[in-house]
C-alpha cells in the first residue's frame, strides 16, 4: 500500500497553511517532513491520516493494506496521548477492544508488542509512573498492535530529553529493521530526518510547500558508522533552511 | 583562598503546603464542646439562650430510646437517597448531552444556566401543588436541587477532557461509542466527583426544608418541631445528626473519589 498526495491546499480562516503539496509516499520506507516551526508540517500529517479535511486536493491511498492489519494509518503523537486511568496493557488494549476479538487473541496480540518493545514487565504500571521515553514507547506498542501499513509520527521525540532522544531514535531504527514499515516522520529536528528518513522532505515557511527533497542511500542501521556523510546531508538541509526559519521566527503568530 | 569564612546562605522556601495533622481537628470539636459544657455547668451561659452538651446528649439518647431515632433517620435517608440519586443521574445525562451534542448545547445549557440559581426552596410550594404534599414534593425539591449542580459539573467535565485523547480515539478508529465510554466518561470524571459532594451538601439542606411542610418524620421535621416547642436541647440534638450526615456522605465521597481516581498522583 502507498499514499499519493495530491495538491493538497489548506488553512485556517484567512491564514493559507499548505500550498500545493504534492508526494509520493512509498511503502517500507520512512519519508521525513522537515521545515521551519508554523510551516504546517503536523497539519500535513492530519491531513494524510484523515484527522484533517483538506480544502483542495486529495491524499490517495493506492493498493490494498497488508491483510491483518487493523488501522492502516496510525499515528504516534508528540504527546504520547496515553490515558492515564489506563494500564500500559490497558492503553495498548484499548486499540484492540473495537475489533471484536476473543480475549486469548488479544492477550496474544498485547503479549507479543509489549514483548516487542521491552515493556513486558512494565505491563501493569499506570502512564504516571513512567519516564517521557518509556511513555513514547507504549505509545509505539499500542500502534504496533493494530499493525499500521503506515505510522504517522508527529514529532515523537520532541517532547523528550536529549538523552532519551536519542535511545528512542535508536530503537526506532531497529524495529524498523525489524519490521519495515513505511512511516512518515514530522520534525524540526534535522539530525533526526538524516538518521531515520529515506527521503527527506523540506518544507518552506508558511503558506508550506516542497521546497527540496532530498533522497538518502544509505540503509538505515548502517547509517551509524556514517557519520560524516550524514552530517554534510544535514549541514545542507540546515543551510537550506536557516533563512527560511529565520524569517519564519520573526512573523507574528496570528498573521 | 584567603578565608574559609562566610555566612550561610538563609532558608526561604518551603511553606504554602499543608500538612496532614490528623488529630487537630478532633481536638478543636473536643475543645470547643467542653468550653461549651463548663460555660453552662458554671453558668455563664444561661440555659434559655443555649442549653449544654449534655442536654442535647440526653435529648438524642431519649431518641434512641423511643427509637424515634430510626423512624426520622429512616424517613429523611430515604428522600434524600432516592433525590440525589435521581437528581444526579439525570443531571449526567443532560450534562453529557450538553457536552456530546450542540443542538442540546445551544438549546438547554442556556436553561440551566436561568434555572440554577433560583433556590429550590422557593419553589417548593409549586412542587406542593405539582407532586403532592407526601413525598413527592420532597423528593423533586432535592431531585431539583441536586440535578442543576451536577450538569453543570458533567458538562464542564465533558468540555475539559482532553482533545488529544479523543484524536487519538478517532485515529485509531475506535467508535463514538467506545470514545464516549472508555475516553469522555474517565476524563470527564474528576470533575463529576467533586460535583457530588456539592450536590450532596445541597440535597440535605434542602431535604430540612422540604420536610417543613407535610411531614411526620424525618430529621427536618424533628428540628421544625423541636424548634416551634422552643426545645432547644432537641433542636441541638437535630442539628447535630445531620451534620453526621453530612460528614458520613462526605467520606462516602471520598472514599469513591479514590477508588475511581486511583490513577492520580
Amino acid at each position: 500500500m502507498e499514499l499519493r498526495l495530491a495538491g493538497l491546499h489548506h488553512g485556517y480562516g484567512d491564514i493559507e497553511v499548505l500550498r500545493g503539496i504534492d508526494l509520493e509516499i512509498p511503502a517500507g520506507r520512512i519519508v521525513c517532513i522537515v521545515g521551519p516551526s508554523g510551516c504546517g508540517k503536523s497539519t500535513l500529517l492530519r491531513l494524510i491520516g484523515g484527522l484533517e479535511r483538506p480544502e483542495r486536493g486529495e491524499v490517495v491511498q493506492t493498493g490494498e493494506p497488508p491483510p491483518g492489519c487493523l488501522n492502516p494509518l496510525t499515528y504516534i503523537f508528540q504527546d504520547f496521548a496515553l490515558l492515564p486511568w489506563r494500564t500500559v496493557e490497558g492503553n495498548v488494549r484499548l486499540v484492540l477492544e473495537d475489533h471484536g476479538f476473543g480475549r486469548a487473541e488479544t492477550a496474544g496480540i498485547v503479549d507479543g508488542v509489549l514483548a516487542r518493545t521491552r515493556l513486558s514487565e512494565f505491563r501493569a504500571a499506570f502512564p504516571r509512573q513512567l519516564s517521557g521515553g518509556m511513555k513514547q514507547r507504549v505509545a509505539i506498542a499500542r500502534a504496533l498492535a493494530v499493525s499500521p501499513a503506515f505510522l504517522l509520527m508527529d514529532e515523537p521525540l520532541s517532547a523528550l530529553d536529549a538523552q532519551t532522544r536519542e535511545l528512542l531514535l535508536d530503537d526506532l531504527v531497529d524495529l524498523w529493521a525489524r519490521e519495515r514499515f513505511s512511516g512518515v516522520y514530522v520534525t524540526h529536528n534535522l539530525r533526526e530526518a538524516v538518521r531515520l528518513g529515506h527521503r527527506v522532505v523540506l518544507l518552506s515557511r508558511r503558506p508550506g510547500t516542497v521546497r527540496e527533497i532530498l533522497e538518502i542511500d544509505l540503509p538505515l542501521d548502517a547509517r551509524a558508522g556514517h557519520a560524516p556523510e550524514l552530517e554534510a546531508h544535514r549541514s545542507r538541509l540546515w543551510q537550506l533552511l536557516r533563512d527560511e526559519a529565520h524569517a519564519a521566527d520573526v512573523e507574528l503568530v496570528d498573521g | 583562598m584567603a578565608e574559609r569564612g562566610g555566612r550561610p546562605v538563609a532558608f526561604r522556601g518551603g511553606g504554602f503546603s499543608p500538612r496532614p495533622l490528623g488529630i487537630v481537628g478532633p481536638l478543636v470539636f473536643i475543645a470547643v464542646i467542653a468550653l461549651w459544657e463548663a460555660g453552662c455547668r458554671t453558668g455563664l451561659i444561661p440555659p434559655l439562650v443555649l442549653p449544654a452538651p449534655s442536654e442535647a446528649l440526653a435529648a438524642l439518647a431519649h431518641l434512641v430510646e423511643t427509637g424515634l431515632l430510626w423512624k426520622h433517620l429512616g424517613a429523611s435517608l430515604q428522600r434524600l437517597l432516592v433525590g440525589w440519586t435521581l437528581g444526579t443521574l439525570l443531571g449526567i445525562a443532560v450534562g453529557f448531552s450538553i457536552g456530546l451534542f450542540s443542538l442540546a448545547r445551544a438549546g438547554l445549557a442556556p436553561v440551566v444556566a436561568a434555572i440554577f440559581p433560583i433556590p429550590k426552596i422557593a419553589l417548593l410550594p409549586l412542587f406542593v401543588v405539582w407532586f403532592g404534599i407526601g413525598e413527592g414534593s420532597k423528593v423533586a425539591t432535592i431531585l431539583f436541587g441536586t440535578f442543576f449542580p451536577t450538569v453543570v459539573a458533567t458538562y464542564g467535565g465533558v468540555d475539559n477532557v482532553d482533545r488529544n485523547l479523543i484524536r487519538m480515539g478517532q485515529s485509531f478508529g475506535l467508535s463514538w461509542l467506545s470514545i464516549v465510554r472508555k475516553i469522555i466518561l474517565p476524563g470527564a470524571l474528576p470533575a463529576i466527583l467533586p460535583g457530588f459532594r456539592i450536590s450532596a451538601a445541597i440535597a440535605i439542606v434542602l431535604l430540612v426544608a422540604a420536610e417543613m411542610i407535610g411531614a411526620e418524620f424525618g430529621v427536618g421535621a424533628y428540628i421544625l418541631l423541636a424548634g416551634s416547642l422552643m426545645a432547644l436541647d432537641e433542636l441541638l440534638a437535630g442539628v447535630a445528626i445531620l451534620s453526621v450526615m453530612g460528614l458520613t456522605v462526605n467520606w462516602l465521597i471520598a472514599r469513591l473519589e479514590r477508588f475511581l481516581l486511583r490513577w492520580r498522583t
